[in-house]
C-alpha cells in the first residue's frame, strides 16, 4: 500500500453538505438522486442552507426531507405551491423551494401551480417529469406520452380517449408572473451540467426577488418503464425530448445577463 | 374602550388582528366575504401578510405553510369552502400546528344557499377530515362573543397545538351589533421551538404528517389524543339560563339559541318552568352538564338550524334519562320565536313519550309547516 499525500491535492469532488450522507429509497437508475444532488450543490454554493425551507410533495419524492440537510415541510398532494406561498409570505426573507413530481404538480396540483406562477410567487419549483406516477406503481400521468403503456393505460395512452400530455413549462411560461421557466434533462453528463446551471439561476431568481421560477427536469423511471437504467436514459433522449423540447421558455432579463 | 357598531364578519377580522394575527389567507364566499375584504385593507396597512388565494384548497394550504413557520395565522370561509378545506385541516392536525378558522355557516348541501344555517355541525364538530383528531370548536351567539372568542382562540390553538374553529351561522356574520374591541397585542417576534425557519445539522427541523410505520403513527395518534383529553378537561364552555327550577330544558347554540331565548322568556312569563342551555364549546361538547340536566328535567327540547346534528350529541349525553324532542329548520331558514314557543307549550301540556326517534317525530311535524 502506498499512502497518498492528499494535503497538496485539490478537492474536485465531495459530498454536498446540504445532502445527508445516507442511502435513499430511490430505485437504481432513477434520476431523483441526481436532481437532489444538484439542488444540494447549488444550495451549498450559494450559502443558503441556513435560510432555506423546502416543501416536499406527494409521490416518490415524498421523503425528500430525509435527504436534504435543511428545514422541510411536507405538503398534501399537489398543494406544495400553496403551502410554499404560506411559508414565503410569513417569512419573506427565507428561500422556499418545492420539489414536485408530474402527477403532483400538473395533475392534482394544476390549479395551485398555475396560480403561484400567475402571482409571481417568489418561490423556486423543481419539477420532475418522468412521464408516470412512480410511487403508486407506474400509472398514467398528465405527462405520459401518446401511445405509452402504463398500468392504467395498458394498451398505450390513447389520446382520443385519454387526452394529450400537458407541457408544463410551455404552459407556465405564458404567465406574466413567471420569471424563470426552463426545461432540462438528466440523461447525460452534459445535460446534467446544464441542469445544475439552471437550478442555480432559478434560485438566483428567487434571491433577487424576481418572482416565480421553475426548472422542469426530464427524468427516468427505469422500474416503472420496465427498462434497464441505460435503456431508460436512451428512451428519455429518443422519446421524451422530442415531445418535451429542452430549452429556456422564459428568462427574466436580469437573469439572462447573469454569469454563474 | 368604547362600544361601537360592528358587522360580525368585520368584527372577528379586527379581533384576530388585535390578537396579533401575522398572516391571513382566504377566498371570497358569501356570507363570509366581508372578512376577506376587511383583511385585504387592514393587514397590509399594518405590514402583515394578506393574500387572496386561488381557492379554499389554496387558502388552507397557505395557512398550513405559514403555521409551520410558527406565525399566528387564520382563514375564514363558509360551508362549501369549509368542505374544500377538510383535506388541509387533516394535514394540519397530523402535523400538530396551530391555526384558527372561522366558518360562517350557510344552507346546504351542495351549493345550497347563502342564508344562515348550522348545517356544518357534523363536518366541523365531528371533524370531517380523515384520521384521528378533534378540532376545538366554539360557537358564539353575538358579535361581542364572536370578538372575544376569536381573540382568545389563537392562545387555545397554540396551547394545545390544535385547530381552533369558530363556527357562526351566517346571520352572526352578517348582522350588526354593538361590540367593544379588545386591546391590540404586539405581533410575536419569536419563533416557536418546533417551527421551520432555516437550519441545518442538529438545528434542522422537519414538519410532516406522514409516519409510514404504523407503530410510529400510533405514537403520534396517542400524543394527539392525550392532548385532546386535556382539552376535554379544560375547554368545555356553556351558559345556562333559568335552569334552577326548570322541568323543561331547551338546548341550542348560536342564532338558534337567540331565537330560543325569546321563546323561553315568553314561556316563563306564562308560568312554564322552562330553562335554556347554550353549549358554547361544541367540541369538546358539554356532555357532563347535559347528563346532569337530564337528571333534573322531564323534557329536553333541542333547537337547531339543521336536521338535528347536535341532537345526536345530546342524545348520547342523555342516555334515556330524560325525554328528548327536537325542533329545527333547514335550508337557511331561521325559526321564529313563536315556533319554538309552540314546541315548549306542546311539551308543557304533556306529550306522550314515544320510542320514535325525535328527528322522525319532528320531520312529521315539519312536513305540515313546510307544505
Amino acid at each position: 500500500m502506498v499512502a497518498l499525500d492528499i494535503k497538496d491535492m485539490e478537492v474536485i469532488y465531495q459530498h454536498p453538505d446540504s445532502l445527508l450522507d445516507i442511502n435513499t429509497h430511490y430505485c437504481p437508475g432513477c434520476t431523483h438522486g441526481v436532481a437532489h444532488r444538484l439542488v444540494a450543490e447549488v444550495i451549498d454554493e450559494m450559502g443558503l442552507a441556513e435560510k432555506t425551507i423546502g416543501v416536499a410533495s406527494v409521490g416518490c419524492s415524498v421523503f425528500a426531507y430525509n435527504y436534504f440537510d435543511f428545514d422541510f415541510v411536507q405538503a398534501p398532494h399537489g398543494r406544495a405551491p400553496a403551502m410554499a406561498t404560506g411559508v414565503k409570505r410569513a417569512r419573506p426573507d427565507r428561500i422556499v423551494m418545492t420539489y414536485q413530481g408530474d402527477g403532483d404538480m400538473i395533475s392534482i396540483g394544476g390549479g395551485e401551480i398555475v396560480a403561484a406562477a400567475g402571482r409571481g410567487e417568489n418561490i423556486t419549483v423543481i419539477f420532475i417529469n418522468n412521464a408516470n406516477y412512480g410511487m403508486t406503481g407506474g400509472q398514467m400521468a398528465p405527462t405520459t406520452l401518446p401511445g405509452m403503456k402504463t398500468t392504467s393505460s395498458p394498451k398505450g395512452r390513447d389520446v382520443e380517449q385519454m387526452g394529450y400530455p400537458i407541457r408544463a413549462s410551455e404552459l407556465l411560461a405564458t404567465q406574466e408572473g413567471a420569471s424563470y421557466i426552463v426545461r432540462r434533462s438528466l440523461h447525460d453528463p452534459k445535460n446534467i451540467r446544464l441542469t445544475k446551471k439552471a437550478i442555480r439561476l432559478a434560485f438566483e431568481t428567487q434571491v433577487r426577488g424576481l418572482g416565480f421560477s421553475m426548472v422542469e427536469l426530464l427524468s427516468t423511471c427505469p422500474t416503472n418503464w420496465h427498462m434497464t437504467p441505460v435503456n431508460a436514459t436512451k428512451w428519455l433522449e429518443e422519446k421524451m425530448i422530442p415531445y418535451y423540447p429542452l430549452g429556456d421558455y422564459k428568462v427574466h432579463p436580469t437573469i439572462s445577463e447573469l454569469k454563474v | 374602550m368604547t362600544r361601537e357598531l360592528w358587522k360580525g364578519n368585520e368584527a372577528f377580522a379586527e379581533a384576530a388582528i388585535r390578537a396579533g394575527l401575522q398572516a391571513y389567507f382566504g377566498y371570497p364566499i358569501t356570507p363570509q366575504t366581508e372578512a376577506l375584504e376587511y383583511m385585504s385593507s387592514r393587514m397590509p396597512e399594518l405590514g402583515r401578510a394578506f393574500l387572496q388565494a386561488e381557492s379554499e384548497l389554496g387558502a388552507i394550504n397557505m395557512v398550513y405553510g405559514a403555521a409551520c413557520t410558527g406565525a399566528r395565522v387564520m382563514t375564514s370561509t363558509s360551508s362549501p369552502g369549509t368542505s374544500l378545506m377538510m383535506e388541509g385541516l387533516s394535514y394540519i392536525a397530523g402535523t400538530e400546528v396551530p391555526i384558527v378558522l372561522v366558518d360562517v355557516v350557510r344552507g346546504g348541501p351542495g351549493l345550497g344557499n347563502i342564508a344562515p344555517s348550522q348545517g356544518d355541525y357534523n363536518q366541523i364538530v365531528h371533524g370531517g377530515g380523515h384520521g384521528d383528531y378533534h378540532p376545538i370548536v366554539l360557537a358564539p351567539a353575538s358579535i361581542q362573543e364572536t370578538v372575544d372568542i376569536v381573540y382568545s382562540m389563537f392562545d387555545l390553538a397554540e396551547k394545545y397545538r390544535a385547530i381552533g374553529i369558530v363556527m357562526i351561522d351566517g346571520s352572526i356574520g352578517q348582522m350588526i351589533e354593538p361590540a367593544e374591541m379588545p386591546p391590540m397585542l404586539e405581533v410575536r417576534k419569536d419563533i416557536p421551538d418546533w417551527a421551520v425557519r432555516g437550519g441545518r445539522g442538529e438545528e434542522r427541523r422537519v414538519l410532516s404528517s406522514i409516519d409510514l410505520e404504523p407503530e410510529d403513527l400510533e405514537r403520534s395518534n396517542l400524543r394527539i389524543m392525550k392532548r385532546w383529553q386535556q382539552v376535554e378537561k379544560e375547554v368545555v364552555r356553556f351558559k345556562d339560563y333559568f335552569m334552577d327550577d326548570a322541568k323543561i330544558a331547551v338546548i341550542g347554540n348560536g342564532s338558534a339559541w337567540r331565537v330560543a331565548l325569546s321563546a323561553v322568556r315568553t314561556a316563563r312569563a306564562e308560568g312554564i318552568p322552562v330553562g335554556l342551555l347554550r353549549p358554547i364549546s361544541l367540541s369538546p361538547f358539554p356532555y357532563k352538564t347535559i347528563q346532569e340536566i337530564a337528571g333534573q328535567v322531564d323534557n329536553i327540547l333541542v333547537v337547531e338550524m339543521n336536521s338535528g346534528m347536535m341532537l345526536e350529541d345530546v342524545l348520547k349525553a342523555v342516555q334515556g334519562k330524560s325525554h328528548v324532542e327536537f325542533y329545527g329548520r333547514m335550508g337557511g331558514i331561521m325559526p321564529f320565536p313563536d315556533e319554538i314557543l309552540g314546541e315548549i307549550q306542546r311539551i308543557a301540556a304533556g306529550t306522550p313519550h314515544s320510542e320514535i326517534h325525535p328527528r322522525d317525530l319532528w320531520l312529521e311535524r315539519l312536513e305540515s309547516i313546510v307544505q
